[in-house]
């Protein structure tokens, strides 16, 4: 195992964090424009999310650099900004880590498929890799590719994370099926976990999705699957209309409350996805400590 | 004359070469270029959404049946234009403004041209105005919305507050759709349906086209 690894379970299940967009829209990010490119234009505030994470508990915590891949970002016309969007993201969350916390920067989804040909695996791999390096010259301790629905994608995206020696989660969101256990492409647990780890992922997982309980059966199937340790990232369940606002209808204490279970189920990273917020981590740190 | 299952089942297979193939025979046979949409293809095409609305088949199944669908429609279109054959519906379908995500809506765009219908694909962060304009220029019959993110979602009530003051709200159904998106949601927005999947937004489309 990597010795980063190793180092950060060895005393027991490990906290992360919880949901970035949210948390920057809070702090006056519009809706519809790209949230990585705070890390240049409003710097003090991603430190600030960044910070309420670790204060709130987080062991590690990841970087608002979900969409920044050259392929995502020429949606927003920031396709030359990759370097510097990448290794300003790093650099914001490792400030404010400040030591209490490893950075494992985020990787997300290019947005379009290889399957219909509207990218090519030669343009998935070239961004991955100026992306993944400029992440690990801006200080990240590992690297989170996730949010990902296809395994071909995910493969090349964990291959050229592996390229820069630093330790590689790589998860997928599991939402489709009849169980709501397979990729939207329709992998299933075992199919990702066989692949992943043989494309050099040190941990896998899934994120996103449904909501915790979901994840209970998936989590125990990744983990039979392969040996390395498993990482689930759950949403808050999904959005409702309460007088006419959209709100996440999970508490941060029925979230937390399933923790043991999925630690139970075989999860050694345990985080949120949509809809969470530092009080959920502050809740999933307190279930967990008692499980340690 | 050609074995016209080998054509429904090339369609549901994935199949894009023996569906063109047959496809090919069957008009030089002489056969009726709407028949071979109407009483093979377009049941093919059925049979998939059904599969992917009971999540037996994925995006991949989904996308090669498409394909195969849209090969074999490549050589019927201009036949079927010849002839004066009008769409199942028009529908002008796109991803509200500030959300950059498609491959849901270019799976329901898919899925709705080979049900036959005519898809007028706005693309991407479409403004209200934009599909306003689109819906009156090609005298839609449906306007289809989709979002990923909770954010954008709210663009879908601007949407339909536009089409109402441009006129045209009674002139045009409204079906939503994505992720985060709920029959609730579609409800509370004033929308006239929402769908869950690409293959279920075929039904919702056709019972639309009905009301």
């Amino acid at each position: 195992m990597h010795p980063t690894l190793q180092k950060l379970l060895a005393s027991g299940p490990v906290v992360t964090d919880g949901a970035w967009g949210t948390q920057l829209q809070a702090l006056g990010l519009a809706g519809g424009d790209c949230p990585d490119e705070w890390n240049l234009t409003h710097p003090d505030q991603v430190a600030a999310v960044a910070r309420a994470y670790v204060e709130a508990g987080s062991q590690v915590i990841l970087t608002n650099t979900f969409r920044s891949n050259a392929v995502a970002l020429a949606g927003y016309g920031l396709a030359g900004r990759v370097v510097e969007l990448n290794r300003a993201g790093a650099a914001i969350s490792s400030r404010a880590a400040a030591g209490k916390a490893l950075v494992f920067a985020s990787v997300g989804p290019s947005g379009k498929m290889l399957m219909t040909g509207e990218v090519t695996g030669d343009t998935l791999r070239s961004a991955f890799e100026e992306q993944a390096q400029a992440l690990a010259e801006g200080g990240a301790d590992g690297l989170a590719v996730e949010t990902m629905s296809d395994l071909a994608e995910a493969i090349i995206a964990v291959a050229a994370a592996k390229a820069t020696g630093l330790p590689v989660v790589a998860t997928m969101v599991f939402d489709s099926g009849k169980n709501k256990d397979r990729t939207m492409m329709g992998n299933t647990p075992e199919q990702a976990a066989e692949a992943l780890a043989a494309a050099g992922a040190d941990v896998i997982g899934a994120n996103c999705g449904s909501g915790i309980a979901g994840y209970l059966p998936v989590c125990r199937r990744l983990r039979q699957a392969s040996d390395k340790p498993v990482w689930i990232k759950a949403n808050a369940g999904l959005p409702e209309i309460v007088d006419g606002k959209l709100v996440y209808q999970n508490t941060p204490q029925d979230f937390a409350a399933l923790a043991p279970a999925l630690i139970e189920a075989g999860a050694s990273f345990i985080g949120g996805c949509c809809g969470t917020d530092p009080d959920f981590v502050r809740a999933l740190k307190r279930k967990v400590s008692g499980c340690a | 004359m050609p074995e016209l299952t080998k054509l429904y089942d090339a369609v549901l297979n994935g199949d894009a070469k023996t569906a063109l193939a047959v496809t090919k025979e069957a008009i030089d046979a002489g056969v009726d270029p709407l028949e071979l949409v109407t009483k093979h293809m377009v049941p093919a095409m059925d049979e998939v959404g059904r599969r992917f609305e009971c999540e037996e088949y994925f995006v991949p199944e989904l996308l090669l049946a498409a394909r195969a669908m849209k090969g074999a429609l490549g050589i019927i279109r201009p036949l079927l234009a010849a002839q004066g054959a009008q769409p199942v519906g028009r529908v002008v379908i796109g991803t509200v403004k500030g959300d950059l995500h498609d491959i849901g809506k270019n799976l329901v765009a898919s899925m709705l041209e080979g049900a036959g219908f005519e898809v007028i694909d706005l693309g991407a962060d479409v403004t209200p105005e934009k599909f306003v304009n689109a819906a009156k220029e090609k005298s839609a019959h449906i306007v289809a919305l989709s979002a990923l993110l909770t954010v954008t979602m709210p663009m879908m009530k601007n949407t339909i507050a536009a089409l109402n003051e441009a006129g045209i709200r009674g002139q045009v159904k409204v079906m939503v759709g994505g992720a985060p998106v709920t029959e609730h949601w579609a409800k509370e927005i004033g929308a006239d349906g929402y769908s869950e999947n690409a293959g279920s937004a075929v039904t919702l489309a056709r019972s639309l086209m009905k009301s």
